[in-house]
């Protein structure tokens, strides 16, 4: 069975799905993605979906899951690299993702997440400082 | 049939006289169009269109459907052409499904002449169902004629009326004109994230100052351009809500929270600017100042 591969950058994830998956293949990465997310202690997950032709609705909900338990492990999840046909299957299919946060390109995403964590840290240190 | 071999002779014979007069008829009621038609040109219809008729009647069709039966193929090709060019010119139906009955009466005059009574009776029963048999197939290609004009303008309308501009680097703007069905709807979705991924714009703006009327469908449509877009990592605001439409979509209860509203599309610009990081400043107008001072 295909294995889709996690990349460890700096403190997040990158995930590039390059090959049409299987419910199994979603369900693995899955199992790895957390897996990984608490290994490494990532604070981001960044998932490119750009070479994704078709979304279906149980690939659609297994990235908002993902999502999800990313974030109950203090991971923020950015999915990237959309394809228009894609985007409207999906709010077709009455998922518009609520929870995951998206960007146009890897690089787009890149900078999403930075920010993200650069603002979490402020936060942090803002109250350390109150305390 | 006996009758329709004489009859077919008799208007071959008589061929050249009832197109001349039939001619002269046409131009007279068509006085007022000649603006539209050329005299050559309907000399040529008239002459190819009784061509084929007799040629029709020779062939075994004095008995036949005129709208479905072989000999007729020639004179309803005949037909659709002319009625389709003259729906084109700006013909009415009447005006264009004359051009068939005014045959009737040069040439009854014919038959009429050459014939008995007893004979002209029938004959002029079976003429008279071909020729209207062929005046109803006019109206009807006619009809089809206009309708294939009304949706291929529909069709440019549909392309036209949806452009997606690019503001500002990374701004886009997408000013809707007209009611939003779900056809338009997707026209507009797919352009609209087309052009997000063309220019890699992280904001687009959808102006409705031009949609009369916003009922939860349209919210409903307006609100899936906004997630797809959202999915594909780009920000929208929605711009250009009149009074009347926030009343609307209060009332209706529809539930727009979720996507920024402005009310014009000047706001909605200064929003978008700030987004990516920008500002627009006046620049400093070095005499005025002076003067001030």
């Amino acid at each position: 069975m295909e294995r889709i591969p996690i990349l460890k950058m700096g403190k997040f994830l990158l995930v590039s799905i390059q090959i049409d998956m299987d419910d199994r293949t979603a369900m693995t990465l899955q199992d790895d993605l957390t897996g990984q997310i608490v290994k490494h202690r990532a604070k981001g997950v960044l998932i490119d979906i750009s070479s994704l032709d078709v979304v279906d609705s149980f690939i659609g909900r297994m990235l908002a899951n993902t999502a999800a338990m990313a974030r109950i492990l203090d991971a923020e999840t950015v999915v990237v690299g959309m394809q228009p046909s894609v985007a409207i299957t999906l709010v077709e299919l009455g998922l518009s993702l609520k929870g995951v946060r998206s960007a146009l390109n890897v690089e787009r995403g890149m900078e999403l997440l930075q920010r993200i964590a650069t603002d979490i840290e402020s936060e942090a240190a803002d109250a350390d400082d109150e305390n | 049939m006996a009758n329709a071999r004489t009859i077919a002779d008799l208007l071959r014979h008589h061929e050249g006289e009832i197109l001349g007069e039939w001619i002269r008829l046409q131009q007279q009621d068509l006085s007022i169009r000649n603006n539209l038609l050329k005299a050559g040109e309907v000399e040529q219809q008239c002459r190819d269109f009784l061509g084929a008729l007799i040629a029709g009647l020779e062939s075994g069709g004095a008995t036949a459907d005129v709208s479905t039966a072989t000999p007729w193929a020639p004179v309803r090709d005949l037909l659709s052409s002319l009625s389709r060019s003259r729906a084109r010119q700006g013909f009415t139906p009447t005006e264009t499904a004359t051009f068939v009955f005014s045959l009737k009466r040069p040439m009854f005059a014919i038959v009429r002449r050459e014939l008995s009574a007893e004979e002209f009776a029938e004959e002029s029963w079976t003429l008279t169902t071909i020729l209207d048999g062929l005046g109803l197939y006019t109206a009807e290609t006619y009809q089809k004629g206009r309708e294939e004009i009304i949706s291929r303008q529909q069709q440019e309308l549909l392309e036209l009326s949806t452009p997606v501009v690019e503001l500002w680097e990374g701004v886009l703007a997408l000013p809707l004109i007209g009611t939003l069905d779900s056809a338009r709807t997707q026209v507009v979705m797919e352009s609209l994230l087309q052009a997000i991924v063309d220019t890699g714009s992280s904001i687009a703006i959808i102006d409705i100052t031009g949609v009369p009327v916003v009922d939860t469908l349209v919210a409903q449509h307006l609100l899936k351009t906004v997630a797809a877009a959202r999915l594909m990592g780009a920000e929208c605001i929605i711009s250009g809500i009149r009074p009347q439409i926030a009343q609307t979509i209060v009332h209706l209860g529809v539930e727009i929270s979720d996507v920024p509203t402005k009310a014009t599309l000047a706001d909605a610009f200064a929003i978008a600017l700030s987004r990516v990081g920008l500002t627009v400043t006046k620049r400093k107008a070095a005499t005025v100042v002076q003067v001030a001072e």
